[in-house]
């Protein structure tokens, strides 16, 4: 093999870049599956303004697209008395901290994802912030700190000079979406954009008046009603999947999407695109097989007299295919190990990638069994290369070789 | 004992070889001479059981080539014939040393270090053995060819135009140390050539 230094690396080249490109997608399929579904939880249906159905699954649910408005906090509070509605969870976002979201909420959304605290306590009045484990670690914030918000989701939107947020506990990491979130209570979402018109005391006092008499007859003089982002809804029973989106996106101004079905419907979109890669991968690995063949069979050609000599000192047919064999066994697995080390150092980069402008993370080191398959599919490859070279070594004609000699 | 009992050969079914017999006890050398073209390689070839006759037998230590499969075959000729091409060939990766070792295990005998010395030392080239073989003057190369018939012990050397690309002197030389190593080994040897210069070397010749 060194003495071919050329056709050696090209197969190995063409080898690496299948295999990487197939455990690459294999790994990044898995894990965008694997978050998603990971976030989805117990939330059966996601609430919000109309528009997009993905949309808003994407901001509510793993908030990483704009919201698609807001609601009304009467109508969310009418549906949460549905008798199909086990809970809901109100989310009001649209804030940020150097790109990460705050979003005013109740305790319930933490314990959806089951965080637990790591240090301090969940927000109780409005400006209290509780931090996810990643927020925490990548801003350095302790508890005691203080920062401000700023409008929008992306970095460097306006700062919300009045109010200042104040870090009251951070949570452990969930492999969430919560590792990613600035939760706090909704009232303090509320306070920021009514641009210090009430007070916070005064707030809370008008939420109570919306429970109790806001549903059926709204008071005018509110200068604006209540409003939350979006709201996530756990059903009582299965029945519920048939009745309730279709209730709430047919009788009121809000809509309801379902986070399988949109995630679903998204994969489906996503799904193209992987099958089309991995159709390109796998085109490239039956390549690399077929150049690990004419290097065989090249070497092969060069050294059919050293073959021959060979059997002249007792070496057995047998011998010099296992020899063949083992070169184009060796070939693939060096390029099978060079490809996982591509395919993960691919996915260290998106990795990085996916943190910064999304705030996803996820472990590039995880082993997958569709990987133990490309491995054998690899070596399969590598057999058929090495089949018809074996075979020549196998009936080499000792005599005629060593008089061309 | 090698034992040649009417040897035929026929290429493409057209030019037929016929061999005289021949019959060389233990410890006995043999020059063959002849031109080119009239099958000497061949007849080597059939010797070594690398080809296979029309018809006719070669017997070597009670086994008749032919009769033994070809997984036996290999086996045999690796522990009992030694091969000396008329240009040394050897696996060019390797060093000398280790060709030495490869044809040692290719033989199904444990790897002996000591032999490889005692041989190398034998033939002159003691200090080459880590040397590529490539890297050696012909001269070496051709020693080093001995070496690798011989390594093993064999019972049969059978030597192809051995000294047809030297001088005088290294003919002369050649000669005599493929006879030393034969007689060393207790092994026969027969040597095909068409190298006049050999003739007086050996009392035993045949002309094809």
């Amino acid at each position: 093999m060194t003495s071919r230094p050329l056709g050696t690396s090209l197969s190995l080249l063409l080898l690496t870049l299948g295999v990487g490109m197939i455990a690459l997608l294999l790994h990044l399929d898995r894990h965008v599956q694997q978050q998603m579904t990971r976030n989805i939880r117990d939330i059966d249906m996601v609430v919000g303004a109309k528009g997009s159905p993905l949309q808003l699954i994407l901001s509510a649910v793993y908030h990483v697209d704009a919201p698609t408005g807001n609601i009304a906090l009467s109508e969310a509070r009418k549906l949460k008395r549905n008798r199909l509605v086990a809970a809901t969870i109100p989310l009001s976002y649209g804030d940020s901290h150097e790109g990460f979201r705050i979003v005013g909420t109740d305790h319930q959304y933490p314990e959806l994802y089951q965080a637990t605290m790591a240090n301090g306590r969940l927000w109780e009045a409005p400006f209290e912030v509780t931090l996810g484990a990643t927020v925490a670690h990548k801003l350095n914030l302790n508890i005691g700190d203080v920062f401000e918000g700023a409008h929008g989701l992306s970095e460097g939107g306006e700062i919300h000079g009045e109010h200042s947020y104040r870090v009251v506990g951070v949570l452990n990491r969930t492999n969430s979406v919560m590792d990613q979130l600035i939760l706090t209570a909704t009232e303090s979402v509320w306070n920021v954009h009514d641009h210090g018109a009430e007070e916070e005391g005064h707030s809370k006092h008008e939420d109570h008046i919306h429970e109790h008499d806001h549903d059926e007859a709204p008071h005018a003089e509110h200068k604006g009603e209540r409003e939350i982002t979006a709201m996530l809804v756990k059903f009582r029973s299965p029945l519920a999947m048939v009745q309730l989106p279709r209730m709430v996106n047919e009788k009121t101004n809000m809509q309801a999407a379902v986070p399988v079905l949109e995630i679903d419907r998204l994969f489906g979109l996503m799904g193209v695109g992987v099958d089309a890669l991995s159709a390109i991968a796998w085109v490239v690995m039956a390549v690399s097989g077929f150049s690990v063949f004419i290097s065989l069979f090249s070497a092969l050609k060069a050294r059919e007299y050293e073959m021959a000599l060979m059997r002249t000192y007792g070496a057995s047919r047998w011998q010099l295919v296992g020899l063949v064999l083992q070169e184009g066994l060796l070939l693939i697995v060096i390029g099978f190990i060079l490809g996982i080390l591509f395919s993960r150092l691919g996915l260290f980069l998106v990795s990085g990638l996916l943190e910064d402008t999304y705030h996803y993370t996820f472990s590039a080191w995880a082993w997958l069994v569709e990987e133990g398959w490309l491995l054998v599919a690899s070596l399969g490859i590598g057999l058929l290369a090495s089949l018809i070279p074996a075979v020549r070594a196998f009936r080499v004609n000792i005599s005629q070789t060593l008089i061309d000699a | 004992m090698l034992t040649t009992r009417s040897l035929r050969f026929t290429y493409d079914q057209k030019i037929e070889f016929q061999f005289p017999d021949i019959q060389l006890g233990v410890g006995n050398s043999l020059l063959i001479l002849g031109e080119s073209g009239i099958g000497k390689t061949t007849l080597l070839h059939l010797i070594a059981g690398l080809l296979e006759p029309s018809s006719g037998s070669v017997e070597l230590m009670g086994s008749v080539l032919h009769d033994l499969s070809h997984a036996q075959l290999d086996r045999f000729r690796g522990r009992h014939i030694g091969l000396v091409f008329q240009r040394p060939h050897f696996i060019q990766a390797l060093s000398l040393r280790e060709n030495l070792e490869l044809v040692q295990y290719l033989a199904g005998k444990p790897r002996d270090r000591e032999r490889i010395r005692e041989v190398t030392e034998s033939l002159g080239i003691g200090q080459k053995l880590s040397v590529k073989p490539r890297r050696l003057s012909q001269g070496e190369q051709q020693r080093a060819a001995i070496a690798l018939a011989v390594i093993n012990r064999p019972q049969l050397i059978l030597a192809d135009e051995p000294t047809s690309s030297l001088d005088d002197k290294n003919c002369a030389k050649a000669a005599s140390l493929l006879k030393e190593q034969a007689a060393s080994t207790g092994a026969q040897l027969v040597i095909i050539t068409h190298d006049q210069r050999l003739k007086d070397q050996f009392q035993n010749t045949m002309q094809l």
